[in-house]
C-alpha cells in the first residue's frame, strides 16, 4: 500500500506533514472565519429583515445604511479585498499573514454574502404568520425568534450550506496571499513546481470537503422540514 | 364594548392613495356575533385589523371597554391584544410547529408553568375537537381541522373577543358550517364576543345577531340580521340576499319566457314576501278560503334566520279582480310584502 502510494503521489508522499498542515489550516479558516461570518451575517440578515418597509422594526436609516454598506462589500472582488484590508487585519489580528491574516479578509468576503442568503431565507416566511404573532401580541424580539428564525431553519441550513460551500473557494484564494491552506499548497507545489499530484490530492480533499458539508445541510433541511 | 368612532384608514403609495375605510362608525356589544359583510375590496379586512390595530386607523378612534386603544403604549397594545384572539382565511398555523405547539405558542411568558400549559392546551383541543391531533403537524391536516387548530390557539389566552377574517372563505360548504356551529357553541359556552368577516352572506345568517354591510370602505347599512334580510335599504345588501334566495329569479324567468310563468287570463303572478316575523301563520289558506281565490305557488324560500322564518313565495293567483286586490290588502296588514309582477286579469 506505502509502495503503491508512494509511486503514485511521490510528490503528496514526500511532504506528508504538510500536507496534513495544510488541510488542518484550511479547516481553522473554514471554521473560524465560518463562525464569525454565520453570527454576524445571521444578525446583520436578521436587521435588515426587520427594518424593511412595513416590517417590525421598519427604520429607514438603519437599513439604508446596511443596505449600502452590505452591496458595497459584495461588489469587491476578493483577491481585491485581501490586500485592500491588509491594514485592518494588522491591526485586529496583529498579523496579515498566515491563518490568523486570512480571517479578517475572509470574514468580509462572506458575511455580506450570508447576510443576503438570510435576508432571503427569512423573505420565504408568510407574512400571515407574523400577523398571527402580533394578533396573539409578540414582541418584535418574540417574532425575530420565535417566528422568522424557528420557521426559516430549512432555508436557513441551505444558505449556510451555500456560503460555507464558497467559503472553502474564498480560503483557497487566500492561500495566494501566503495564508496557507489546501489552496496555498496546491499553489506552490502543484502550480509552480508543477507536481500534478499534489493539485489532484488538494482537489479530491476539498472536493470531499464540500459534499460533507453537503450532506450535512441536506440532512438538516430534511429534518426540519414537515 | 367594541366601539369604532369615525375611523378612517388610507393607504399611501407614491403613485395613488386608497382609502380602504371610510369614516366608519360602528358598536360591537359584549356576548354577540356581529357580522361584516362585503365583496371583496370592500375595506371589511382592514376594518377589523383596524379593532386590534394591526392597522392604525389614520383617523378616528377605536375604544375597547371605554379605553382608547390608540393611545396606548406598544406594551399595553400587545398585553390588550392577548384578549382579543384573531382567526385568518389561510389559518397561519406555523408549519414547524405541532399542533400542540402551535396552540401553546401565546401561551410563553403567560406566567403557567408547564404542567398548566399542557392542561390548558389540552383542554382547548377537547373544545374544538381534536384532541388525538396534538402532534401532528399543520401539514397533516385538512383545512377545517387547521382552521379549528387556529381557533384553539386564538383561544389560549382567553379573549373576550375573537375576530373571525374570512375564516371559513378557504373551505368547502359542510365544512364551513360545522366550524360555524362551532363558533357559535363558543360564543354560547364562553360568552366570547365574535366579529366576522365575510363575502358569504350564509355566513352572516347562520350565526350573526347584527350585521354591517360595507361598500367602497363605507358601512351603508347596520342592524339586526333579520331586519336587513327582510327589509334591505340599499342595492348592495339586495344583492347579497339574492345570492342566498332564488325568489328574485323570478324576473329572469319572466323575461325568458319561461313556461312556469305563462299565465292564462284572469290570473296573476304574484310575490309575497315576509317582512316580519310571522311566517308561522297559515296566511296562503286562509286568504284562499276568506277571498274565494286559488293560490298556486309557483316556487318559495323560506328560512331560519336564528329561529325566525324569513323569505317569501312567487304564485300565481286567480279569481276576481277585486278580490285578489282585497286579499293583497289583507295580506299587507299582515305585515306580508305582496307585490304583483305579472298581471293578466281581466277587469269586469
Amino acid at each position: 500500500m506505502q509502495e503503491f502510494l508512494n509511486s503514485l503521489l511521490p510528490n503528496v508522499m514526500e511532504k506528508l506533514p504538510v500536507f496534513y498542515e495544510s488541510i488542518y489550516e484550511t479547516l481553522v479558516m473554514v471554521v473560524w472565519s465560518g463562525a464569525i461570518s454565520f453570527i454576524l451575517g445571521a444578525i446583520l440578515g436578521i436587521v435588515i429583515t426587520a427594518t424593511k418597509k412595513d416590517s417590525i422594526l421598519q427604520n429607514a436609516v438603519i437599513y439604508q445604511v446596511l443596505d449600502k454598506v452590505i452591496n458595497f462589500f459584495r461588489a469587491i472582488p476578493f483577491i481585491i479585498l485581501l490586500a485592500a484590508l491588509f491594514t485592518l487585519t494588522r491591526a485586529i489580528m496583529g498579523t496579515a499573514i498566515g491563518v490568523r491574516g486570512a480571517i479578517v479578509p475572509l470574514v468580509f468576503g462572506t458575511v455580506p454574502f450570508f447576510a443576503r442568503q438570510i435576508e432571503s431565507a427569512l423573505a420565504e416566511v408568510n407574512p400571515g404568520l407574523i400577523e398571527a404573532a402580533q394578533s396573539m401580541g409578540s414582541s418584535p424580539i418574540e417574532i425575530i425568534f420565535r417566528v422568522y428564525l424557528k420557521e426559516s431553519v430549512a432555508p436557513i441550513a441551505r444558505a449556510t450550506t451555500i456560503t460555507a460551500i464558497s467559503l472553502i473557494g474564498l480560503t483557497a484564494m487566500a492561500g495566494a496571499i501566503g495564508a496557507g491552506g489546501l489552496g496555498d499548497f496546491a499553489i506552490r507545489y502543484g502550480y509552480q513546481r508543477s507536481q500534478e499530484d499534489v493539485t489532484y490530492v488538494s482537489v479530491i480533499i476539498i472536493v470531499l470537503l464540500v459534499s460533507l458539508i453537503q450532506t450535512a445541510g441536506n440532512f438538516i433541511v430534511r429534518k426540519s422540514t414537515h | 364594548m367594541i366601539a369604532l368612532k369615525n375611523v378612517t384608514k388610507t393607504f399611501s403609495a407614491p403613485e395613488q392613495t386608497v382609502q380602504a375605510v371610510r369614516d366608519v362608525t360602528l358598536t360591537i356589544e359584549q356576548g354577540e356575533i356581529f357580522g361584516i359583510i362585503g365583496f371583496s375590496g370592500a375595506g371589511k379586512s382592514t376594518l377589523v385589523r383596524c379593532i386590534n390595530l394591526l392597522e392604525r386607523p389614520t383617523s378616528g378612534s377605536v375604544f375597547l371597554d371605554d379605553i382608547d386603544l390608540m393611545a396606548l403604549s406598544e406594551k399595553e397594545l400587545r398585553k390588550t391584544r392577548k384578549k382579543m384572539g384573531m382567526i385568518f382565511q389561510q389559518f397561519n398555523l406555523f408549519a414547524s410547529r405541532t399542533v400542540f405547539a402551535n396552540i401553546a405558542f401565546p401561551l410563553k411568558h403567560s406566567g403557567l408553568k408547564i404542567t398548566e400549559i399542557a392542561q390548558k392546551v389540552n383542554e382547548l383541543l377537547e373544545l374544538v375537537d381534536l384532541k388525538d391531533k396534538e402532534n401532528s403537524y399543520p401539514s397533516q391536516l385538512s383545512g377545517g381541522q387547521k382552521q379549528r387548530v387556529a381557533i384553539a390557539r386564538a383561544l389560549a389566552n382567553d379573549p373576550r373577543i375573537l375576530l373571525c377574517d374570512e375564516a371559513t372563505s378557504a373551505l368547502d360548504p359542510q365544512t364551513t358550517l360545522s366550524l360555524l356551529r362551532l363558533l357559535k357553541k363558543l360564543n354560547e359556552k364562553l360568552g366570547i364576543t365574535i366579529v366576522v368577516i365575510t363575502h358569504e352572506m350564509q355566513v352572516v345568517k347562520e350565526i350573526c345577531g347584527r350585521v354591517a354591510v360595507m361598500e367602497n370602505g363605507v358601512v351603508v347599512e347596520q342592524g339586526d340580521v333579520f331586519s336587513i334580510f327582510a327589509s334591505p335599504q340599499q342595492k348592495i345588501t339586495q344583492d347579497f340576499i339574492d345570492t342566498t334566495s332564488n325568489l328574485s329569479k323570478i324576473y329572469t324567468l319572466i323575461d325568458e319566457h319561461a313556461a312556469i310563468t305563462e299565465i292564462k287570463p284572469g290570473e296573476c303572478i304574484v310575490k309575497l314576501k315576509y317582512l316580519e316575523r310571522n311566517a308561522s301563520e297559515a296566511l296562503v289558506s286562509s286568504i284562499s278560503r276568506k277571498f274565494n281565490i286559488d293560490v298556486n305557488i309557483i316556487f318559495g324560500n323560506i328560512e331560519l334566520i336564528g329561529s325566525d322564518p324569513l323569505g317569501g313565495l312567487v304564485a300565481i293567483i286567480s279569481g276576481g279582480v277585486e278580490d285578489i286586490d282585497n286579499a293583497l290588502d289583507y295580506l299587507k296588514q299582515k305585515n306580508v310584502g305582496a307585490e304583483v309582477i305579472l298581471d293578466a286579469r281581466v277587469p269586469k
